[in-house]
């Protein structure tokens, strides 16, 4: 199978954010692969791993993006591809997806195309289900559990993680698939694998590389700013016992008015 | 002639959702400045009483598509059925509550319409013709302002930022039936099936949380059954400051959350974790047994209202954003908590 997995490079999950003079800044914060992308990256090597093939990572972003890429080649993707272009510095989700439905078709024969559920940056979500449109593919997305896969009719039957529970869905490939954490703890990268990574020359495709002409983008973000500072007084409970610290909690909770 | 702003109102097996009427709200808001009323639409199969619904909590007219085809949500009918209707009679503004179902929809729908969609957001403001929105980023570690600047501008928003409005009975409403987009032939999918969550409140929109860290495995009074490895006698450990925290939810109707901790170390599934690779949650009440409030965790409950932390350390981050704390061992304090809660609510 011919599978492809998107990532993005993101401001580590630890790193204090903030607004500096109307810019945001993450200070001296690692930049890493999404967290969730991660996830997509172990279910693409797994299905690769039961049904042969390859495994292509693709980021939009800058030059720096390149080290997300790495990180996917040192779990085990067998190649990477970097779209990067000045004309993308403001992108908005509908223009990424329209870059990536379009580095899918460049790479050619794709069975499936693999996302995480959201990048943890801008908490938009909707590249993959935007990306699958713009193919003409089922977007499977959410997924906790891909059930069934048969190469040779194109079948595939999944699980997904909504609200109520889980939704079982059987689609047609070539398909696009987002993944939730369920679907298994990413693999660390082999030392092999690092080197591996650490050696590959990445190609960078442009936008004319992928024949794609950009007009603005739909949506803008005039202001950014930091959240309002919560202002809370913390009364400490204490009591003689577990019983009265008990009692005394529970008559400030009540008095809240939040029950 | 339909109105400017519409909303779509998700369901689930003929039930419309909370997050529905709350984004129904929302449009009211802008309608109070924009002129005219609200559209609702309703798609499923047997859905005559959510149309109903929809006009009682507050829409002027109704689309409503029922038919065998979309018995179960599925991305591609749901898409061209809004985006065709949108195509024909041209709204300004679609409203989607942050559901699952709904922001997979206002994606789908901002590709056939060549337009923006702004998900999640929290705050809504008119300014001209464009709206203004506020959405969390960096998983509520930063507000972001965001505009649209296309239409019909498309927007998810998020559950619990609105109330939901006071169903009135009486409130009369067009509705429109339509028929569906796409024939049962040409849709790529088909839903096989449900597992249905057993029992248990939705963290998603639960007014009440009761959350568990890394600290509900530390009871070393605990003697765990024979043969279990040390791992397995820590999940069981844990398991066992689970059911504390469970009995707690129970008796104040709340959901049960997790940390990142809890949940990487096998103790709850993933669906429970809060934080930042989690769910974020904004509930009245939010209840932290035993954890000590990782960036990771705070991004994703920060905004709850009312946050009682208990926990051993008495260093622990999470007290700095707490409205009461306890310092003290959980396994004592929740069980008391529990029954001090059941005395007083009465259950």
């Amino acid at each position: 199978m011919n599978i492809v997995v998107c990532v993005k490079q993101v401001p580590d999950s630890a790193a204090r954010v903030v607004v500096e003079e109307g810019r945001v800044t993450w200070g001296d914060a690692p930049l890493v692969i999404n967290p969730w992308d991660e996830y997509a990256v172990e279910s693409a090597l797994q299905q690769q791993e039961t049904h042969g093939g390859n495994v292509t990572a693709i980021s939009v972003g800058s030059e720096n993006a390149k080290e997300a890429l790495k990180h996917a080649l040192a779990m085990g993707c067998g190649n990477a591809i970097l779209v990067s272009d000045p004309a993308l510095a403001n992108a908005d989700s509908l223009l990424t997806a329209r870059v990536l439905a379009a580095a899918i078709t460049k790479v050619g024969q794709v069975d499936l195309a693999f996302f995480g559920r959201q990048a943890i940056d801008g908490d938009v979500g909707v590249t993959a289900a935007q990306t699958a449109r713009l193919l003409g593919w089922p977007a499977l997305t959410l997924v906790s559990v891909i059930a069934e896969i048969d190469p040779n009719s194109g079948k595939i039957k999944i699980e997904r993680s909504i609200e109520e529970g889980r939704q079982v869905v059987e689609g047609k490939m070539p398909a696009v698939i987002s993944v939730v954490k369920d679907i298994g703890e990413p693999r660390y990268p082999s030392f092999m694998g690092i080197r591996k990574a650490s050696r590959a020359e990445i190609p960078v495709w442009s936008l004319a590389d992928l024949g794609l002409e950009v007009s603005a983008p739909f949506v803008t973000w005039p202001e950014m700013k930091n959240p309002p500072k919560r202002e809370v007084q913390t009364e400490m409970i204490t009591g003689e016992s577990p019983q009265e610290v008990a009692a005394r909690l529970a008559e400030k909770i009540l008095a809240e008015k939040v029950l | 002639m339909a109105d400017k702003v519409w909303v779509y109102i998700d369901q689930f097996k003929g039930q419309p959702v909370a997050a529905s009427w709350e984004t129904l709200t929302a449009a009211k808001n802008l309608t109070a400045s924009l002129s005219g009323g609200v559209t609702a639409i309703v798609a499923g199969s047997g859905v005559k009483a959510a149309a109903e619904q929809a006009v009682h909590y507050g829409a002027d007219e109704v689309f409503l598509a029922d038919d065998a085809s979309l018995m179960d949500y599925r991305a591609e009918p749901y898409a061209s059925l809004v985006s065709g209707l949108a195509k024909e009679h041209k709204p300004e503004v679609i409203l989607f509550p942050t559901t699952t179902r709904g922001r997979e929809l206002a994606a789908m729908v901002a590709v056939d319409l060549n337009t923006g969609v702004l998900p999640d957001v929290t705050e809504l403001e008119l300014q001209g013709d464009r709206v203004v929105v506020t959405r969390p980023v960096y998983a509520g570690k930063v507000l972001s302002k965001a505009v649209c600047n296309t239409n019909p501008q498309l927007i998810t928003i998020r559950v619990r930022a609105f109330p939901a409005p006071q169903p009135d009975p009486s409130r009369q409403g067009k509705i429109t039936p339509v028929p569906p987009a796409l024939t049962e032939e040409s849709v790529l999918t088909k839903v096989a099936g449900y597992t249905e969550r057993s029992g248990g409140v939705n963290l998603n929109d639960a007014a009440v949380i009761v959350s568990g860290g890394r600290g509900v495995s530390n009871n070393p009074s605990l003697t765990p059954p024979d043969g279990l490895d040390e791992r397995q006698a820590e999940i069981w450990r844990a398991q066992q400051g689970f059911k504390l925290v469970g009995e707690l939810a129970k008796v104040l109707g709340a959901a049960v959350g997790a940390s990142r901790a809890a949940v990487d170390a096998g103790y709850i599934p993933y669906e429970h974790q809060v934080g930042q690779t989690g769910k974020v949650v904004s509930p009245d009440l939010y209840i932290a047994c035993g954890i000590s409030g990782a960036i990771q965790h705070q991004a994703g409950m920060r905004t709850s209202k009312v946050i009682v932390a208990i926990n051993k350390d008495p260093e622990a981050p999470i007290f700095k954003m707490a409205r009461f704390g306890v310092v003290g061992d959980l396994f004592e304090i929740l069980p008391s908590l529990t029954e001090a809660m059941r005395i007083r609510l009465d259950k």
